[in-house]
């Protein structure tokens, strides 16, 4: 081998070693980012869950007291407890003639079940918040998905094919997209504005579920919007041409092929929008109201936990219900995120075959 | 050829992308119930022209055309579109069967038409499948998805899927060109089946494979501007063994392209 050759295979090899140690480096760094960010998450979740889960999961024995003949049921907490008061629970099922069932010391959870009470100690548990939360996250979904999925699918199915032949519809789905990432970027207190302008007082709806539905659906509307434009973007030319290749009209494409396969980015959006309304607090503040009773129509004004949880930890003494109240929150986030995962993976299955 | 015989058929036909011309002045007729393949070097417009027989070109923005195009001495163009894509089936490059089972594929294009009789879609199922030369591998297990089966059935399974609609013509897009040897003499095969109660139309880069299966070819080239024009249609063997143009000599004989 000649000097210079030799000479090219060091430096050769010397910047292979550089090459190497920097990617070593690089893979480091990466990784403890990666680990940052792990453990930040992580800790805010098991800081929030560990000091609400004394408050959480508090049991107190009841006494409890099932009448199928009058079709009720008597819940009946001990004296000492904080929470303690009779609750009468009626159901419309009534067996005449049946016996009365008595139960000694059921455990229950009194925080999940019994209602906030108000007030400057903030004495009660969350069951009302609970149930408010879901009445809005249901209503507020009804209202956006239906409009969000159409609009992604008109925008994406139809209006790209129109483009090059008709420029004002062009424009106009181009002033669309636009609004639809501006309003993603707005800070959620404009839509509580918002909401607090149109519904609550020109609408006269009120500080009600109403007003807060819609309000709360103008501000995840973005949001579907655009997951499910782009889950519709992912599926392959291919899937549609061939169903249109074999005669099928348009809609028929969207509706058999497309959003099947686009389900599971659809059902993500969804599942974002869910976390967004249960964890949102502007929107409900100026709209919602505030009260603690459970809502009976969709005109009363009512409270969702991250609500309840801000009057707690800002209107209260009682700073360990508010970390109770986010822990359900967090775990409930958690649970809904898993379900619905699994089932769209299940859905995915079922439809592709196995 | 004799004209009673003209399947489909076009005239002076140019198709344009925006400002850009595709394809100029093509008029050929292609048989029914022959297989006629259409070849050419890449770019030259046999899969663009392949997809005026259908109306697919009307799918890409901007795209737009002159002359005519015939299914039948009807213009294709006033027709229902999609009536027009019942009667003339595709399959395409890549296989791209659905993300369903593959009883689920077979069956889409008769659901689409409004078939809802159960033992009436498995018998539209189980004979396309074994149109196609499938049945007796997937037989036993119609429900699984299309998608794990290998590549060669995948473009069979699309073949069954729109021989299910009951097509007159199926146009195949370069049906081969992401299969194996094996995969390919296998749908080779089959198109020589098909051939009795379908006109067949084939693009493909293959002139090994026009002039194994095809009836008839067309040969397609670019001009100076790049849209692509007809250089020449004749029977396979004669256009093969006797070129009248020198530019188709020139191409079989793979001196460009």
């Amino acid at each position: 081998m000649s000097e210079r050759m030799k000479a090219t295979t060091l430096s050769t090899r010397s910047n292979l070693e550089r090459r190497h140690l920097i990617q070593r480096i690089a893979f480091g760094l990466l990784w403890a980012a990666g680990v940052i960010a792990v453990v930040v998450t992580v800790l805010v979740v098991a800081y929030v869950v560990v000091q609400g889960a004394d408050e959480v999961l508090t049991v107190e024995m009841a006494h409890v007291t099932i009448d199928p003949a009058e079709g009720r049921m008597i819940v009946d907490l001990p004296d000492d407890s904080i929470d303690a008061n009779v609750k009468v629970i009626e159901w419309p099922i009534k067996l005449p003639g049946a016996q009365l069932i008595v139960l000694e010391g059921v455990p229950l959870l009194t925080f999940l079940l019994t209602e906030p009470k108000g007030g400057l100690t903030g004495e009660g548990g969350i069951s009302t918040t609970i149930i408010t939360t879901l009445y809005l996250v249901l209503l507020t979904i009804s209202i956006a998905m239906p409009l969000g999925v159409g609009a992604a699918i008109y925008l994406v199915e139809y209006a790209g094919e129109m483009q090059g032949r008709n420029v004002w519809l062009v424009r106009l789905v181009a002033v669309v997209r636009f609004g639809v990432e501006t309003l993603a970027g707005v800070p959620s207190i404009i839509f509580g504005l918002f909401g607090y302008a149109l519904f609550v007082t020109a609408m006269r709806f009120g500080f009600s579920l109403l007003s807060a539905g819609l309000a709360g659906a103008c501000l995840i509307l973005p949001v579907v919007i655009r997951t499910t434009e782009e889950a519709l973007r992912a599926v392959p030319r291919s899937y549609r041409e061939g169903s249109l290749a074999l005669g099928a009209t348009q809609w028929q494409t969207i509706w058999k092929v497309v959003l099947p396969a686009a389900l599971p980015g659809i059902v993500t959006g969804i599942v974002l929008s869910v976390g967004r309304i249960v964890s949102e607090t502007a929107v409900f503040y100026v709209t919602l109201g505030g009260s603690h009773n459970l809502p009976t129509s969709l005109l009363s004004p009512g409270r969702t936990m991250a609500l309840h949880l801000y009057y707690l930890a800002m209107d209260t003494t009682a700073f360990q219900k508010a970390m109770g109240t986010g822990a359900v929150l967090v775990v409930g986030i958690i649970i809904v995120n898993a379900v619905i995962n699994y089932l769209s993976r299940r859905f995915a299955v079922s439809a592709r075959g196995r | 050829m004799d004209m009673n015989n003209v399947k489909l058929e076009t005239h002076n036909y140019h198709l344009y992308y925006g400002e850009f011309r595709a394809l100029y002045g093509v008029s050929v007729q292609v048989p029914a119930n022959q297989i006629t393949a259409i070849i050419g070097p890449s770019g030259c417009g046999k899969s663009s022209f392949l997809r005026t027989f259908n109306r697919m070109n009307d799918l890409i923005p901007g795209a737009h055309s002159e002359g005519e195009v015939y299914l039948d001495g009807e213009a294709v163009f006033s027709q229902d579109v999609v009536e027009l894509r019942r009667r003339v089936g595709m399959v395409f490059q890549r296989p791209n069967p659905f993300p369903k089972s593959i009883y689920e594929n077979v069956v889409y294009g008769s659901r689409v038409h409004g078939v809802r009789n159960k033992g009436q879609l498995s018998a539209i199922a189980e004979r396309s499948l074994k149109a196609a030369a499938l049945w007796d591998e997937v037989k036993d297990d119609l429900q699984k998805s299309a998608l794990a089966l290998s590549g060669g059935q995948q473009q069979r399974l699309c073949i069954a899927r729109a021989l299910a609609v009951e097509p007159e013509v199926i146009l195949m897009d370069e049906p081969c060109s992401a299969l194996d040897p094996i995969a390919t003499l296998k749908i080779e095969d089959l198109m020589r089946e098909l051939e009795k109660d379908y006109t067949i139309v084939i693009v493909t880069h293959n002139m090994q494979q026009a002039a194994r299966v095809s009836d008839y070819t067309a040969f397609l080239m670019m001009r100076e501007d790049r849209a692509g024009e007809l250089v020449e249609f004749g029977s396979t063997p004669e256009l093969f063994t006797k070129p009248q143009d020198q530019r188709t000599e020139d191409y079989i004989t793979g001196r460009f392209g």
